[in-house]
């Protein structure tokens, strides 16, 4: 059977992060599997600039920011199969994998990192009544038709959702000479940033209908109209505010979900919230030895957080290979519980051990709704140890708070550390 | 140019509501929690400019389209006259990041380059 010390499943920006710091510890055997003909994820289809600020200083495109991880990689001498779909991985890291040139291979690893990143919310699970005429796409579908196959998807538009690709898109086809008549949002925010709102909708004149969704969808054979109306607070249509659009093609931009087939076929533990693996502070998720990072760990809105992130994931993947084996590495120590309440969504990690952790450990969390004026309050057990102040908290934006294991080994037989927002007086 | 404006500051997350006044005597911001949103909202009443990104046509490419940026901000009215250009364009591959597609476009000075690499297909 073919081995070896780490294999990584992604090539996007996470599975290239990741192969990169495990080869800077000092691991010389790392794979990368990519399903797709090319490296570089997602981000292939991200033309708009934007990203990199935090890594870079500089402001570059997808396959700007991209390129740059590839062109370290191969740098690295790291290995890499493009057009090799992994099928499944079993709990002792046995890798199924196929591919045109070699068929179906099993190859066995001493660490596995999952890089498979996120794909969108499905239309099917949207729930609009009405047939399915063409012209209806996810945006992501149509950024990558437009942006890789040369499409035009259409000439009038109405976008449902207002995350960051459905703004994108909006200025896209608007650039591109087609007409975006709304974009509608069921929720009374937008999970999109800001930025993206005034550069995309503002700049273009769009109008973003908040608390609106899509009640009605006419046509045939394709798209001829779309039916928006305002929803109460149980974010059901309210009758009488319907307002009709003509329209040749709806776009769904409803979120975006990790892609965890493979973890859920391992049999990992799964948070319910994220909808990625249960991980610790090492990003290890329940089977030792495999590690997550980027996308499919929770969905990020910065590639920058997703490269530091899978860096961490390399950096342990490493370490375990060079101690063959994760029993070497706790402390002996119960593992903490990180505990989301009051407004904090979820975290990530979801655990931890205070005596192998590293010196700093960063956890990342979303709020549930906009909050103005709270703060991020964390708790060892029942005593508070830290509280800063937040001018503002948005759902679209990741958040972050830092752990430090000199203070958590001060708290003895600590079981449970809570993060929460707390209205300040 | 005289009137009010409303903007929202992309500065942070707070996203401040910002009103700018133009009047004779100058111009005045308010609604800022910060000076960053005070140099915003000048810049935006002033001379705003964008970055724009796209795609050109490539031929002979393993993929359709090579995606291309203005190497620095134009003026926001040239946008379209930008895009403009951008549309009739296309470029034999293969094509490297940086390389130049269009040297002056829609008259701003900015050249456009491509931000991506595209290999010659194999098939023709
Ligand atoms: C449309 C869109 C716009 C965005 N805009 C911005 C922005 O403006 N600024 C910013 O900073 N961030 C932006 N982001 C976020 C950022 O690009 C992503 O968070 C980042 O690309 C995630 O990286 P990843 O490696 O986790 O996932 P991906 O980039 O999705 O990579 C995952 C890779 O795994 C491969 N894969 C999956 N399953 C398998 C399998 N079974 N076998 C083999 N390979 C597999 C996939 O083919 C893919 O190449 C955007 C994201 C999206 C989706
Ligand atoms: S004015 Fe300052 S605080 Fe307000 S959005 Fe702009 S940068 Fe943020």
């Amino acid at each position: 059977m073919i081995c070896h010390d780490i294999v990584i499943i992604g090539g996007g920006p996470a599975g290239l992060a990741a192969a990169a710091a495990a080869r800077k510890n000092g691991m010389e055997d790392i794979l990368i599997l990519e399903r797709d003909r090319v490296l570089g994820g997602i981000l292939n289809q991200c033309i708009h600039n934007g990203f990199g600020l935090h890594t870079f200083k500089e402001e570059l495109t997808g396959p700007e920011y991209a390129s740059r991880y590839i062109r370290l990689v191969k740098e690295l001498g790291i290995s890499c199969r493009t057009g090799s779909m992994v099928l499944s991985i079993s709990r002792d890291k046995e890798v199924t994998v196929v591919s045109r040139e070699k068929g179906l291979q099993v190859i066995r690893a001493k660490a596995l990192i999952l890089a498979m990143g996120c794909r969108e919310r499905p239309r099917g699970a949207l729930n609009i009544p009405g047939c399915r005429p063409a012209g209806i796409y996810t945006a992501g579908t149509a950024q990558r038709l437009m942006n890789i196959e040369g499409y035009r998807v259409g000439k009038e538009a109405v976008i449902l959702g207002s995350g960051d690709i459905g703004l994108i898109m909006a200025r896209r086809m608007v650039l591109e000479g087609a007409k975006v008549k709304a974009v509608a949002e069921l929720m009374p925010y937008s999970g999109g940033l800001k930025r993206n709102i005034v550069q995309c909708l503002d700049d273009y004149g769009i109008p973003l209908k908040l608390g609106y969704t899509v009640v009605d969808i006419e046509g045939q054979d394709r798209v001829e109209g779309v039916t928006l109306a305002a929803v109460g607070p149980d974010r059901k249509p309210i009758a009488g505010t319907e307002e009709h659009y003509r329209c040749d093609t709806l776009l769904l931009s409803c979120g975006l979900i990790p892609e965890n087939e493979l973890s859920k076929g391992m049999g990992l533990p799964m948070n319910p919230v994220t909808s990625g693996p249960m991980v610790n502070d090492r990003l290890e998720t329940g089977a030792a030895g495999v590690f997550a990072c980027g996308n499919v760990l929770h969905v990020h809105d910065l590639v920058d957080y997703v490269s530091e992130e899978a860096a961490l994931a390399g950096e342990h993947a490493a370490r375990y290979v060079r101690n063959g084996g994760a029993e070497s590495e706790t402390s002996g120590h119960l593992p903490v519980i990180l505990r989301a309440e009051n407004g904090v969504r979820y975290t990530v990690p979801q655990s931890l051990d205070p005596g192998a952790m590293a010196e700093k450990v960063t956890v990342r969390f979303r709020v549930s709704d906009v909050y103005k004026g709270r703060s991020v309050c964390v708790y060892l057990d029942k005593t508070c140890i830290s509280r800063q102040k937040r001018r503002v908290m948005t759902p679209g934006e990741m958040e972050q708070v830092t752990l430090t294991r000199e203070r958590l080994l001060q708290a003895p037989g600590l079981k449970e550390i809570t993060i929460r927002t707390e209205v300040e007086e | 140019m005289n009137g009010e404006k409303e903007l929202t500051c992309i500065g942070c997350p707070l996203g401040c509501l910002l009103t700018v006044n133009m009047t004779p005597e100058g111009i005045f911001v308010s609604g800022n929690t910060c000076p960053r949103g005070d140099v915003y909202a000048r810049k935006e009443v002033t001379n705003p400019t964008r970055i724009v990104t796209s795609t050109v046509r490539v031929q002979g490419g393993v993929i359709a389209r090579v995606s291309v940026k203005t190497e620095s901000d134009i003026p926001k009215e040239k946008i379209f006259a930008c895009m403009e250009e951008i549309r009739k364009t296309s470029v034999p591959a293969p094509v490297r990041i940086g390389d130049v597609i269009i040297r002056n476009c829609a008259g701003t000075g900015v050249r456009v380059v491509a931000t991506k690499d595209v290999e010659e297909s194999c098939d023709g």
